[in-house]
């Protein structure tokens, strides 16, 4: 009944060292496919919020859709997508989108509206495009707050993903479900501790790329708060 | 799932007391956390927005727990508390809703600008009674901004529990999964966003009551 005992037997189980059940191979696993969620959550959200802040048409819209999804619980949507689609890839995917695109859509609308509507007023006056500045004023400017939903949006797609091994896929919750379910604490709490601090990795990693990725005109500004 | 409709109405039909106890049990696991939370956050806050010292290393560990995966904490603490308890799924929701409700309460008591405050105390307001007739009005639209995150995060967090065998409404994604039966799933799925949907109205009701004058401003509560 110790922590460090459980911790221990997991950290230095044969089978934790190679296999599709070695530590290497799920957090390979878990990565991939919060990676591949983020990515297309990332591709769909992005360019709609840069045109909904941009025009400003929808931008409510966008506040309410968002309220709704944040109520939908990833676990019922993983369950029915797999009675509906089948064990794989898809049944993990749409949930992890439908939790990553509100946030990341919501701050592509609000780092664009948030750009000084004077800024805009002047680089329209010297003759740049709607375009031009969207690409050359807007978007750098709300570069900050885009980047704090990015983070968002990662870290709950890490943490949710956990979620997929109940459904049978691979990563990181496997060890906590197959671990609860042969009442293999070791294993529970080593998988736990993996997924915090993959988590928590990921929300420094952010914190470097928001503090260093920036141009040299944002980085000045104070740190963008979370959604 | 061959010839299995969507939607068995019949099985809702019979089961509406069964489905009504869920989402009692869901809304007391999801919602009891956020009002201690609530307690918490205001007399933190204030110690916040007073000793600004305070603030930087208790925010930053707030920011950790906000990303710390829900089943991670609830199976790591069931050593301490138990399988299928309540305080193994309340206390990592408190502690969530906490993360959410520290910022907004801090933010809400330093948005009362430095003028209106040497006005209160002009007039001869002490610091207890400014504190309650200036700092803690101004803070309500920003607390309810802050609890309407919470609660809705924390129902749908909630469900997680079920996989530790704690989760109302949670249950009835495991059942129908484990039946590959839909028809519980989407009725938890709609149960869990209307429970959201309804105490966010609450929720809006209540700014409307206790800080009429925030419906007029854009910005600061929406």
């Amino acid at each position: 009944m110790n922590w460090l005992d459980w911790l221990h037997t997991f950290f230095t189980s044969p089978a934790r060292r190679s296999g599709p059940d070695s530590i290497v191979h799920r957090i390979a696993e878990h990565l991939a496919f919060s990676g591949e969620a983020l990515l297309y959550s990332a591709l769909l959200a992005i360019p709609l919020g840069l045109l909904i802040g941009y025009t400003g048409r929808g931008a409510v819209a966008v506040t309410a859709l968002t309220g709704v999804t944040r109520a939908l619980p990833t676990m019922g949507l993983v369950t029915l997508a797999v009675l509906l689609a089948g064990v794989g890839k898809t049944a993990v995917l749409v949930p992890l989108l439908a939790l990553a695109a509100p946030p990341l859509l919501v701050a592509a609308v609000e780092g664009i509206r948030g750009t000084d509507p004077d800024v805009r007023d002047a680089a329209r006056g010297i003759g740049l495009t709607h375009r031009q500045v969207l690409w050359q004023v807007c978007l750098p400017s709300a570069l900050p707050t885009l980047l704090a939903g990015l983070r968002t949006a990662a870290v709950q797609v890490i943490a949710t993903a956990t979620v997929a091994a109940y459904v049978g896929l691979g990563g990181l919750g496997r060890y906590v479900i197959d671990g609860l379910a042969t009442r293999d604490f070791p294993a529970t709490v080593g998988g736990a501790l993996l997924v915090v601090l993959l988590a928590v990795a990921t929300q420094l990693l952010f914190a470097v790329l928001i503090r260093y990725a920036l141009p040299p005109g944002i980085r000045v500004r104070s740190a963008p708060k979370e959604n | 799932m061959d010839g299995e409709p969507l939607v068995r109405w019949h099985w809702l039909g019979t089961h509406v007391a069964y489905l009504r106890d869920l989402t009692l049990d869901h809304a007391v696991i999801a919602l009891v956390p956020v009002l201690i939370a609530l307690l918490i956050a205001v007399p933190l806050g204030l110690a916040c927005a007073r000793y600004p010292r305070l603030y930087q290393p208790l925010s930053a560990v707030f920011n950790v727990v906000y990303a710390l995966p829900a089943l991670a904490v609830f199976v790591v603490l069931i050593p301490y508390t138990g399988l299928a308890t309540n305080a193994t799924v309340m206390i990592p929701l408190t502690c969530y809703a906490l993360a959410v409700l520290l910022p907004t309460t801090v933010d809400g008591l330093r948005s009362v600008p430095e003028a209106v405050r040497q006005a209160a105390t002009a007039m001869g307001y002490g610091p207890w009674h400014r504190l309650a007739a200036v700092e803690l009005p101004a803070a309500v639209p920003y607390l309810v901004a802050g609890l309407r995150v919470a609660a809705v995060s924390s129902i749908s967090l909630a469900a997680v529990g079920a996989l530790i065998g704690k989760g109302g409404l949670g249950y009835l994604f495991i059942d129908g999964f484990q039946r590959t039966f839909p028809t519980p799933i989407l009725a938890g799925i709609v149960l869990v966003a209307v429970l959201a949907l309804v105490t966010d109205l609450v929720l809006v009701l209540a700014r409307r009551l206790l800080a009429p004058w925030a419906v007029r401003e854009k910005g600061a509560a929406s």
